[in-house]
């Protein structure tokens, strides 16, 4: 068997990148296509296993993969050229349209089709609301949670970073509170 | 430096905090970047339709954006690192370690908080946003509510695409885009 070359891995990764629009959950059937039916790089069971520990830890999605996958073929310099791949595209692309943007900025134009936009991704992240909330228990908890979330955050000024300390610490409040009563089931 | 190595560190930390992917990243950044003061708030908007249709990680686009913004190609360089590093670093911890401290039930009841917190932030940018465009002089944080100025356009375009996304699964962001683009030159431009 042949071992495999970090530039082959880098090339893998590149095309990734350069192929996903909107990246994360998107990014996946290529994600899959690549390296598990083409290169046989990691099996279904690894994408599902990237995919449970994304979903406990922070970051981006396509890095993840990328460092995990790259990290099972070649070690540390494997998830180091695997990342630097799925990232490079974009990076080149969004450096040379920042120059195209300025330049456009000021077209009446381009300004009109924006004002258009604007209205547009607010629709959009309404979506993203939509698709987030599939993924969660519904219950007093999380819609309290969220309604107390998204006054605090339209209301004042505070960091979305205390606002989500603050609820990884209630949850972990709710959660004891929870398991010391026994109401795991109904929760 | 000073102002590169700034950058680095605020990327570094929306890297670190955003839970569930592309979209939770936009609250912080908003908070962190427009709240801050470093980009206005519309020009913030337009980067992020750009981002979603473009190829790439979304996480990856808008730091390259701000950074350039910001600092140049230099800059760009510097935010984008700032935002992968946390992910490479706690996959690559995960990777030669093993993810056992997952299974602590302290991760798991923190999961529990922070996605519902997660949904109201992204829902809060979603509001915010809408506000913005419809009732440009409305400042909720200030308790400003002068109604003045009503930019109707905006929520025709709202309503209309609202309308196709839930008629139709297959819209995707790109297509939204385009036709909100379409309609702004339509309304503001022709009308």
């Amino acid at each position: 068997m042949h071992k495999t070359t970090l530039l082959e891995l880098f090339l893998s990764f590149f095309k990734i990148g350069a192929f996903t629009f909107g990246g994360g959950y998107a990014m996946m059937p290529v994600m899959h296509k690549e390296v598990v039916e083409k290169k046989n790089w990691a099996s279904d069971e690894d994408i599902l296993k990237i995919l449970v520990i994304s979903e406990s830890t922070p970051g981006v999605l396509a890095v993840n993969s990328a460092t995990f996958i790259g990290y099972k073929i070649r070690g540390f310099w494997g998830s180091l050229i695997a990342t630097l791949g799925v990232v490079l595209p974009s990076f080149i692309i969004i450096s040379l349209l920042s120059f195209f943007i300025i330049e456009f900025k000021d077209n009446e134009y381009v300004a009109y089709a924006f004002s258009g936009i604007r209205a547009g991704v607010a629709v959009l992240i309404f979506n993203a609301v939509f698709k987030l909330s599939k993924k969660i228990k519904k219950n007093w908890f999380t819609y309290l949670t969220i309604a107390l979330v998204t006054l605090v955050a339209l209301l004042t000024s505070i960091s979305a970073i205390y606002i989500l300390l603050a609820g990884a610490v209630i949850g972990i409040i709710y959660g004891l509170l929870l398991v010391k009563n026994g109401g795991e089931a109904h929760a | 430096m000073l102002e590169l190595l700034q950058l680095f560190w605020l990327f570094f930390k929306i890297g670190l905090f955003t839970f569930g992917g592309g979209y939770a990243m936009i609250p912080l950044m908003q908070s962190e970047i427009v709240g801050g003061g470093m980009i206005d708030a519309e020009l913030f908007v337009d980067f992020i339709a750009i981002s979603e249709s473009t190829p790439g990680p979304f996480a990856v686009n808008m730091a390259t954006f701000i950074g350039m913004n910001q600092a140049g190609f230099i800059g760009a360089m510097f935010t984008t690192l700032g935002v992968i590093l946390p992910s490479f670093l706690i996959i690559l911890l995960i990777a030669s370690l093993g993810s056992r401290f997952l299974d602590s039930k302290y991760v798991k009841h923190a999961f529990r908080g922070l996605k519902p917190a997660v949904i109201g932030l992204v829902l809060s940018v979603a509001l915010m946003l809408a506000i913005r465009k419809v009732l440009p002089m409305v400042d909720l944080k200030t308790f400003h509510f002068n109604l003045t100025e009503f930019d109707y356009k905006g929520l025709i375009i709202m309503a209309v695409i609202l309308g196709l996304t839930k008629l139709s699964k297959k819209m995707t962001p790109i297509g939204m885009i385009v036709l909100s683009a379409i309609l702004g030159l339509i309304l503001y431009g022709i009308i």
